[in-house]
């Protein structure tokens, strides 16, 4: 109590700055979500509002509009409305037939035919063709377009080699049977193929556009795209504004005529604009005031399972963790998941205690310990702490590296605080700037654990595991188990599809096993959108399309 | 005067040529590269694009390069934001810095000038002392406490004024950030007022023109103002400055696409060109500013010659 | 004959701050402030790294042991409180001090030297000028992300401008003086003259100087933190507990209140003691006012 007496002659002078915060802190208490003069819908319910302008936070800023030169999620969710690949997602996520109308698989699943439509159009009226279509792939795995997410295409006949500059582009798997038909080869049967279209690496670009301006045809006032929705407005860091394309094939059906994109990194910044009405839909949501979010905004919070992994890694290549599994396991152990998901996130994510979250077509492993309890866990831990070597004299002294971000920075002090209650290993908590945590993990010198995070880029088990395979530039804990990377390898060439499971099933088990990496959670995605508009529902790659959505009178 | 002048300006040149060397150098010295991501590119793709950027030359080279492009008015290609030159970043960012930059110097020069001599003509009363409580307060919150304050207030709350963005520039837009920025200048600017002004209202020729029975108003506009004034001007190469690097924490709260936002953006995305375009614009721009402030200064003072 | 003009200037400045009700105040805030935070954290029953699950954002309570309440990961507010704040006045301290060595030496020798040294020396103030310290700041925190002291020796080593330039107008003013004058014609070295008859001289300019620039240092700090490019965790500081706590003002005020209210006092002080101080060291003002 001393020790407190002496800020007393302090507290009065601070005051009215006390005063300012309270004051300040009253005034947005009152004002979480205004309750509309309006009933929202009108009194059917279904009524729609005359002004159909959206407006969507979207992280950062796109880096180009360019469909195949552009990588990471801001640029994909406005390509999606500004182009349309062969196939498409439904609301729900499910994939649907989109510039293609129809299309033949082969017997051997290698050979995809596409009927397109013969009402597709650009954005300036020209006819969408086959031949485009070539174009654009081809285009897409030139090495000289310097593509940053080409790969997506591996599958298809040549690709590898053509953007490893071994092929030309001409040798690619693609070819134009007529105006409206495409032929696409493919190296060996792939289940995800159709979802893969879908990535704005497949999309077509307008031949003459391209060839006219280069890499510079994705500005405004040149951008021609077949999507639902035309370019109007660019400025960069501030906004981007799409505007419907009239002659887009399903125009009839489409509600929304103009949408903003705004670039808005802080997520608390984001939050006020909802609040203040400035936006409708969120990119993300602040986790430290989801509390607050869920009592004043929960019916405008949308969480869903997102494709998602979680995971600290270990340094395989270097001490203490090289040959060391007891110890990798300890630590793993020691990690309370329930308590991380249930306080620290709290967002409704998934405890991880395997690699693979829940995908299409397979039921991912779960492992003996996942079944135990906490305290159980914890004595397993301290048993094999023990086993490898450590105990309370002779404490486990490790570096635990993270990228600068709130998220990071609290699961980081909560695992290294788990660590230190269960085994009393001494963590260092070591935070780095993004590019400098890139290549500090990269290099794998003084790096021991880490943390890391992989969101699928197609929906199948596949986009998972391969990123353990000791070829793989993304295996930042340098795993290397030839077992491993057998199955793996056995695993892309199989073509039956639950053997294929079998295989990837049995790859994750042995991962689990040697446990190179934390599984902690699966993602999910959170995302605040006004109860006004419609047509949108939560999917596991949460992927939208303004076009189905609409915004009811409000 | 002109000769002044024109040294002046030939002294800026290596000033600016030392100012770009340590920019480029100090950038590239930076761990991490433009090119690296979560998800690695082929090594072929990252060997393209390193030659696309000229990154694969020896450092010299692209020094020159550089300096050469430069001396044509090209900053080059943004690495970060793949369609747009440096050039036409600059052009869109700068405009919009200045007006929040320059509104808020305005404010802070009114306000803060006002409330200095205000404070300086009632020394160590009551009115005085609170004065100057207030405007501490811009010097000891924050402004990343202070703006969200504000957003909170008076644009989620009371919904005055909106939380965010620049709209298409209208005022209301920009009302909330000014202030935000100008509030730590305003404070400096009001202690800087006070002490002059009040060091100016004991000199002797002050004294003088009270005994000769002029009013107190006319003495203030028409004999202590002036001189008064010359630390605030000294003080508004700094301020700029000052100004510059708050914005960085305003354009990010508020969303509003300036330089500064520009700036921190491009050097965490290590964006070599739109960082140096940035540094070596400003830099440029404070070196002008400093001049025309010394100009400013010669021109209120007789007694520095020029 | 050694620093007659020091010795008196202490002296009656001294007389004139105690007369400053203001000044003498924050000088004692300023005391408490330093006492409690180097003291009290080893009076605390909790630890700054210690995570309670059960006690999550919890509001302040005297009986439930947490004064200043919890923040997001349970951890007891008011000794990180503490922790922070000597993380904040250490990092303003160190930095200003590195300044103060760099200024000094910097500005007192290119002002008395003058001449063409003088010019090219200026210059190159002139240069640092015009690179804007931000770009230097972030590039920093790059290099020595690992070590806050280190970015602080470095953020001193960029924040000498003004008060070389002070110094060396002090120097300018002073040199042409008859005791230095004596001295020279005495055969003392340069270097002996600048040390022992120009920097003791010039101590009431840096007095002033080291109690506005304390601030100065500590909201750039705060500044980093908001950044994300601040203190490495577990420890904290003033700026980094305020911008976490502004990120949660509304469901968790007391985060940003406590830390906010000790940043905030705290520069006030620093403030209002350096406006003192250069009231009372200012001989032209002291011979108006007596």
């Amino acid at each position: 109590m001393r020790h407190l007496n002496i800020f007393a002659s302090s507290v009065r002078l601070s005051c009215f700055a006390v005063v300012a915060v309270l004051f300040v802190g009253c005034g947005g208490n009152g004002a979480g979500s205004p309750t509309a003069a309006v009933e929202i819908g009108g009194p059917s319910g279904t009524e729609l509002a005359v002004d159909q302008t959206l407006h969507v936070g979207n992280g950062t800023g796109p880096q180009t509009l360019d469909p195949h030169r552009a990588e990471g999620v801001p640029s994909s969710n406005i390509l999606r409305d500004l182009f349309e690949g062969l196939t498409l997602e439904a609301p729900d996520g499910s994939v649907v037939p989109g510039a293609a109308e129809s299309w033949d698989i082969s017997a051997d699943g290698l050979v995809y035919t596409f009927y397109l439509r013969e009402d597709a159009q650009w954005s300036n009226s020209d006819p969408v063709t086959a031949e485009d279509f070539v174009f654009s792939l081809r285009r897409s795995v030139d090495p000289a377009t310097m593509s940053h997410y080409s790969s997506i295409l591996e599958p298809i006949v040549n690709a590898m080699a053509v953007i490893t500059g071994k092929k030309s582009p001409a040798e690619l798997g693609v070819e134009a049977l007529d105006a409206l038909t495409l032929v696409i080869r493919l190296q060996r049967p792939t289940a995800y193929f159709p979802g893969l279209l879908t990535h704005s690496t497949m999309y077509p670009v307008h031949r003459a556009s391209v060839e006219q301006y280069g890499n510079q045809f994705a500005r405004e006032g040149r951008l021609i795209g077949n999507g639902a929705y035309t370019l109007n407005e660019w400025v960069v860091q501030s906004h981007i504004k799409l505007i419907r394309n009239k002659f887009y094939r399903d125009d009839v059906n489409t509600t929304i005529d103009s949408v903003y994109y705004y670039p808005i990194e802080s997520q608390d910044a984001e939050l006020k604009r909802f609040r203040a009405d400035e936006l409708d839909i969120t990119e993300e949501i602040p986790y430290q005031q989801l509390t607050w979010i869920r009592e004043n905004l929960g019916d405008q919070l949308v969480i869903s399972p997102y494709l998602g992994s979680y995971y600290f890694g270990f340094n395989m290549t270097r001490e203490p963790f090289q040959n060391n599994p007891q110890l990798r396991r300890a630590l793993s152990l020691a990690i309370d998941r329930e308590i991380i998901t249930s306080r620290i996130t709290n967002a409704g994510e998934l405890p991880a205690f395997g690699w693979v979250p829940q995908v299409a077509n397979y039921s991912p492993v779960v492992p003996e310990w996942a079944g135990w309890s906490q305290a159980e866990r914890d004595v397993e831990a301290q048993r094999l702490y023990a086993e490898a070597g450590y105990s309370a004299d002779k404490p486990l002294k490790i570096e635990l590296l993270y990228n600068t971000s709130a998220n990071h920075k609290r699961l980081s002090v909560a695992i290294a605080s788990m660590w230190k209650q269960t085994l009393g290993v001494e963590t260092e908590l070591l935070n780095q700037e993004w590019k400098v945590f890139l290549e500090t993990r990269q290099l794998k010198k003084t790096t021991q654990v880490f943390r890391g995070g992989w969101i699928g880029d197609y929906n199948d088990a596949f986009t998972f595991s391969q990123l353990m395979h000791s070829a793989n530039a993304m295996n930042h804990p340098g795993y290397s188990s030839p077992r491993y990377d057998e199955l793996i390898e056995r695993a892309a060439g199989e073509t039956n599809l639950s053997t294929r499971a079998d295989i990837l099933n049995q790859a994750e088990r042995v991962l689990l096993e040697d446990m190179p990496i934390i599984p902690v959670y699966f993602y999910v995605s959170k995302h605040l959108v006004k109860s006004w508009v419609g047509g949108r529902k939560p999917n596991i790659m949460d992927h939208h399309y303004t076009k189905n959505f609409y915004i009811l009178k409000h | 005067m002109l000769n002044f002048m024109l040294r002046r300006l030939l002294s800026a040149i290596p000033t600016l040529f030392i100012l770009i060397a340590l920019a480029f150098m100090l950038i590239r010295a930076a761990p991490g590269g433009p090119f690296d991501s979560e998800k690695q590119l082929p090594v072929e793709i990252e060997a393209n694009l390193r030659t696309a950027y000229h990154l694969d030359e020896p450092l010299y080279q692209q020094f020159g390069r550089y300096l050469a492009n430069l001396a044509r008015g090209d900053f080059g290609p943004s690495f970060q934001y793949r369609d747009f030159s440096v050039t036409e970043l600059i052009r869109s960012g700068f405009p919009v810095s200045l007006r929040l930059g320059g509104l808020a110097m305005l404010l802070a020069l009114i306000v803060g000038i006002s409330a200095g001599a205000y404070a300086a003509l009632r020394q160590n009363s009551a009115a005085d002392y609170s004065v100057m409580t207030v405007m501490m307060v811009g010097i000891s919150i924050p402004n990343f406490v202070v703006a969200p304050l504000l957003i909170l207030l008076f644009a989620v709350g009371l919904r005055w004024l909106p939380a965010g963005g620049l709209g298409d520039g209208e005022a209301r837009h920009l009302l909330l950030p000014v202030i935000a920025l100008a509030m730590p200048q305003i404070a400096y600017i009001a202690r800087l007022m006070r002490g002059s002004m009040i060091e100016v209202l004991r000199s002797p020729f002050i004294r003088t023109a009270r005994a000769q029975g002029l009013s107190m108003p006319r003495i203030i506009v028409q004999h202590a103002l002036k001189p008064a004034l010359l630390p605030v001007i000294s003080y508004l190469g700094p301020a700029t400055a000052a100004v510059i690097t708050g914005s960085v924490v305003i354009e990010q709260i508020f969303g509003i696409p300036g330089l500064g936002r520009f700036f921190v953006q491009g050097a965490l995305n290590r964006d070599y060109t739109l960082v140096m375009g940035v540094v070596v614009f400003y830099g440029s721009l404070i070196i002008v500013f400093n001049f025309f402030v010394d100009l400013v200064y010669g021109w209120l003072d007789p007694r520095v010659r020029l | 004959m050694q620093q007659p003009m020091g010795r008196s200037l202490w002296y009656d400045a001294w007389a004139v701050l105690r007369r400053n009700r203001a000044a003498i105040t924050a000088l004692i805030i300023l005391a408490a402030f330093s006492i409690a935070v180097i003291v009290g954290p080893w009076f605390s029953s909790y630890s700054i790294d210690a995570t309670d699950w059960d006690n999550i954002s919890i509001a302040p309570t005297i009986s439930g042991g947490h004064w200043f309440g919890t923040d997001a990961l349970g951890r007891d507010l008011l000794v990180r409180t503490l922790q922070g704040g000597r993380i904040s006045l250490l990092v303003g301290i160190v930095a200003t001090l590195v300044s103060l060595v760099i200024g000094i030496t910097y500005g007192a020798v290119s002002g008395y030297l003058g001449g063409r040294v003088d010019q090219v020396m200026m210059r190159i103030v002139d240069i640092l000028y015009a690179l804007p310290f931000m770009f230097l700041v972030i590039l920093l925190m790059v290099f020595f992300g690992r070590n806050i002291l280190l970015i602080f020796v470095a953020i001193g080593a960029i924040n000498w401008l003004d008060m070389a330039r002070i110094v060396r107008g002090q120097t300018l003013s002073l040199k042409n003086q008859e005791f230095i004058e004596a001295a020279r014609a005495g055969g003392v070295t340069t270097a002996h003259i600048i040390r022992r008859h120009i920097v003791p001289n010039l101590l009431g300019v840096v007095a002033v100087y080291v109690t506005l620039t304390i601030p100065q240092v500590i909201l750039v700090e705060s500044f980093l933190s908001f950044l994300g490019l601040g203190v490495q965790e577990p420890m904290t500081s003033w700026g980094a507990l305020v911008n976490e706590g502004a990120q949660e003002m509304e469901n968790a005020p007391w985060m940003l209140i406590f830390p906010a209210i000790f940043l905030t006092i705290t520069l006030f002080c620093f403030n209002f003691l350096g406006d003192g101080l250069r009231d009372a060291l200012d001989p032209r003002d002291r011979g108006a006012s007596l």
